[in-house]
């Protein structure tokens, strides 16, 4: 008799709920992995040469030699709207970018910029970095992709 | 067993409500019970699903809380309280230096007024979403609200006037917004006997011209009426834009015990004012300078600042002098509210004391003024013949009508203050169709776009002055209340109630699409051209004049530069000048510190605002950030060192490693 009524209970609840079937069904939120793992490397993890991130870029053409010019604006760009967070050359609240390009993809660096929520909700490396500095989150700026890509020949030069 | 199946059988009565619950909640229940005037499907009306936006906007003014308040419709969720004529601590508001010239006038600062009427700009005689202005009725004022930013960016004083109550009742390209005095004064004031009022007091209508791409107001010129009190107004639109109607009481011209002195005679007046024949008067010349003491207060998003200008004189025009500039339509019994309808067609006049609505023909008040049908004259005004003006008159439909608006179907909708209901009647023919009670008391009612040429006719809010019994008892004092009627169908429909802030007069409504997508995110740092700006953490520095300390700081996710700072004296005024760098949407920081005699900082991003504060005794004082930014808010936090008046304490600050002294 429970069991019955259960499942009367059940189906009820089913028809229901086909009755509302014309909402749009969401996307099921991004995976469960919120806390991140310890600071030690894991083996499964991109490669972060290769890793582009998550975002809008998803090629940058460095040229051989840096183009100062483009620094030079990258320098003044980064100084009125990074500054209060990262050093070029030291860690502060976030990591220094003075050689950044050893370790991350060019691509990575300007998704970062351009991205950090999606980033760091998605791409492996970022979501690590999160955790190593704290949990402060990287601040969206608003730079153009042009902006973006002027910090990014001024990473060049540190 | 017996406990066995009564569980059995609440699971069978919950699975049935689930179902019940499920199938309303799809929007598909055709009946449900009713209960008083609810009927069933008055909650799906109304629900607005979570993460979903509503269909309009509603502004309704606070009254005695000197502000606007932001509402969805159909929800009734508050979504933001707009500080116009009162301080507000919250955001720092008539306490920050950068605001507190908002709050300027020829008394003085006041921090507080009583805020009746808003009214949303308009083009060709629609909303359009640029502004909403609101009147400030004790310390005469209007306030300009910039919809991009939902934030007071001007406010005007109005001279010569001793309480703005009519007003400010826009024209349908926002040409000028009006102010018309409810009592009226000896102009300019003098010190004489209150006796000599039939003598000496005069009552100003005020012209306030608006630069149509700044909003930027400006007292184009004044017309000085006899001493009756002019309660509210409505400009003409269509046909009769151009002119603009103020109703009046008290045609007795008494100054004591007005309920009963000022309601002897069976008409009073509404004023008719041709604006466009007082422009021609002013190039003609024919205004005459008066000296006038008033501020004029402006707000600029790009220094983040408001100044004040001390305003000298106003251009008057005085209507024995000025024919054709205004007449009296004699309209029954004291009447309060003045609506025209969305053609421009009639004149909708509530008369308080009245049996019945009086609607005034415009058409016929031309033909009446061209064949000069006039009864006499007030101080060479002249009066129209009421049969000559008379379009219509809505006969006994309820007790004490006060305010109208429309909903561009030709229907007509009344507030009834004494019998306590809305009635809807037809434009034209006057016949009533359908009435609702209301819970308790309805003042002004609003239809979103109600006033303009383009009423969106889908809700009607009651704006009630009494609650009474309608919510949870909070002691004597209770919040006023609004209700909410579907029109959109031949009977009105009431579907939800929610309170309000203060006590709402009148509201605007605007469907959301108009503004949503002009508000704005934040302000750009590179834009910010605040004279105290820190633009980078470079910048950041403390300096001193005299006693006056100005500490140039920054905010970002989660840390002030800087964050200590030592050499503070007892006896200095320490201005923070605070710097939001995010560039981020919501992502304001608020900044307090311990003894400060104002309020907080509230800080938009790009934003700069500026908290005075003056130690009175040496210690270390903290500071921190009042709005929950980042997993690291609270470490967003700092101090700050004084020492003795007399002291050598060097003057330092740092973030992170103490530095020399700079």
């Amino acid at each position: 008799m429970k069991k019955q009524v259960l499942n009367l209970f059940a189906l009820i609840m089913l028809l229901a709920a086909i009755g509302c079937s014309s909402d749009k069904s969401e996307p099921a939120a991004a995976g469960g992995d919120a806390a991140a793992k310890p600071k030690s490397m894991v083996s499964d993890e991109p490669d972060p040469l290769e890793n582009k991130g998550v975002g809008p870029i998803t090629s940058v053409e460095l040229s051989a030699t840096v183009d100062q010019a483009m620094a030079d604006k990258g320098k003044v760009v980064y100084e009125k709207m990074c500054m209060a967070c990262h050093k070029p050359t030291e860690k502060f609240i976030g990591p220094a970018p003075k050689g950044i390009l050893d370790r991350r993809s060019p691509e990575w660096v300007m998704n970062m910029i351009l991205n950090p929520e999606q980033m760091v909700k998605e791409d492996p490396i970022a979501k690590k970095l999160l955790m190593e500095f704290n949990g402060s989150p990287m601040a969206n700026q608003h730079l153009t992709q042009e902006e973006a890509r002027q910090v990014l020949e001024y990473f060049r030069t540190l | 067993m017996k406990n066995h199946s009564n569980l059995l059988s609440n699971l069978m009565l919950a699975a049935m409500v689930g179902f019940v619950f499920l199938l309303s909640s799809c929007g598909k229940a055709s009946q449900g019970t009713t209960s008083g005037a609810l009927s069933g499907n008055a909650a799906s009306k109304v629900y607005v699903a979570p993460g979903q936006h509503d269909e309009f906007y509603a502004f309704m003014s606070g009254g005695f809380s000197g502000q606007i308040a932001a509402y969805g419709l159909p929800s009734g969720r508050l979504l933001k309280v707009i500080p116009i004529f009162s301080v507000d601590p919250e955001k720092g508001y008539g306490f920050n230096e950068e605001t507190k010239p908002l709050l300027n006038t020829s008394h003085g600062f006041i921090p507080w007024d009583d805020a009746h009427h808003p009214a949303l700009s308009q083009t060709n005689g629609e909303t359009d979403g640029r502004w909403i202005f609101i009147n400030g009725n004790n310390t005469p004022r209007l306030a300009r609200i910039d919809l991009t930013t939902f934030e007071t960016a001007e406010i005007l004083e109005i001279p010569n006037s001793g309480g703005n109550h009519s007003s400010p009742y826009l024209t349908q390209n926002t040409e000028y917004v009006v102010a018309g005095t409810r009592f009226s004064v000896p102009i300019p004031q003098k010190d004489v006997a209150i006796s000599s009022y039939a003598e000496n007091f005069k009552g100003a209508l005020s012209f306030v011209k608006v630069e149509p791409t700044t909003g930027r107001m400006n007292i184009e010129f004044q017309v000085l009426m006899p001493g009756l009190n002019f309660d509210l107004a409505s400009s003409g639109k269509g046909p009769s834009h151009g002119w603009t109607f103020f109703t009046s009481y008290n045609s007795e011209m008494k100054n004591s015990l007005l309920e009963v002195n000022a309601s002897q005679n069976d008409k009073d007046f509404v004023a008719a004012v041709n604006w466009k024949k007082a422009e021609e008067y002013l190039k003609a010349g024919k205004a005459k300078d008066f000296p006038a003491n008033y501020m004029h207060n402006v707000y600029s998003d790009e220094t983040h600042s408001a100044t004040s200008t001390a305003m000298k004189s106003v251009k008057v025009l005085i209507p024995s002098e000025c024919p054709g500039l205004v007449y009296l339509l004699p309209t029954p019994k004291s009447p309060h509210g003045v609506d025209v309808d969305p053609t421009g067609e009639y004149i909708v006049c509530s008369g308080k004391l009245s049996a019945d609505i009086t609607a005034h023909s415009f058409p016929k008040m031309l033909k009446a003024i061209e064949e000069k049908a006039f009864d006499g004259d007030i101080s060479g005004v002249p009066i129209i013949k009421f049969e000559s003006v008379l379009g219509g008159t809505v006969k006994e439909p309820g007790l004490g009508p006060l305010h109208t608006e429309f909903d561009g179907k030709g229907n007509a909708y009344t507030s009834f203050f004494i019998s306590s209901e809305i009635v809807k009647w037809k434009v034209g023919t006057w016949e009533v169709i359908d009435r609702q009670p209301t819970y308790y008391s309805i003042g002004h009612l609003m239809v979103p776009g109600g006033n303009s040429m383009k009423p969106e006719g889908k809700y009607v809010v009651a704006l009630n002055k009494i609650t009474k019994d309608r919510y949870l008892p909070t002691g004597p004092e209770l919040t006023q209340s609004a209700q909410l009627y579907a029109i959109d169908g031949d009977k009105m429909e009431l579907l939800l109630d929610f309170p309000t802030i203060g006590e709402p007069h009148y509201a605007q409504g605007i469907s959301a699409e108009k503004i949503k997508p002009k508000s704005k995110q934040f302000f750009k740092l590179s834009e910010n051209k605040h004279p105290y700006v820190t633009p980078t953490e470079k910048d950041a520095k403390v300096v001193r004049e005299g006693n006056n300390v100005h500490v140039y700081m920054t905010m970002i996710r989660s840390h002030f530069n800087p964050d200590n700072i030592e050499g503070i004296r007892v006896g200095d005024k320490v201005y923070f000048h605070v710097t939001n760098l995010e560039q981020d949407y919501d992502v304001p920081h608020g900044f307090a510190v311990m003894g400060a005699t104002n309020a907080e900082l509230l800080i938009m991003p790009g934003q700069t605002e500026t908290l005075l504060w003056e130690p009175k005794k040496e210690g270390v004082y903290p500071m921190y950030c009042t709005d929950f930014c980042s997993a690291l808010h609270q470490e967003m936090q700092g101090y700050i060192r004084v020492s003795p008046a007399s002291s050598a304490t060097a003057l330092k600050w740092w973030l992170g490693e103490e530095k020399p002294v700079q």
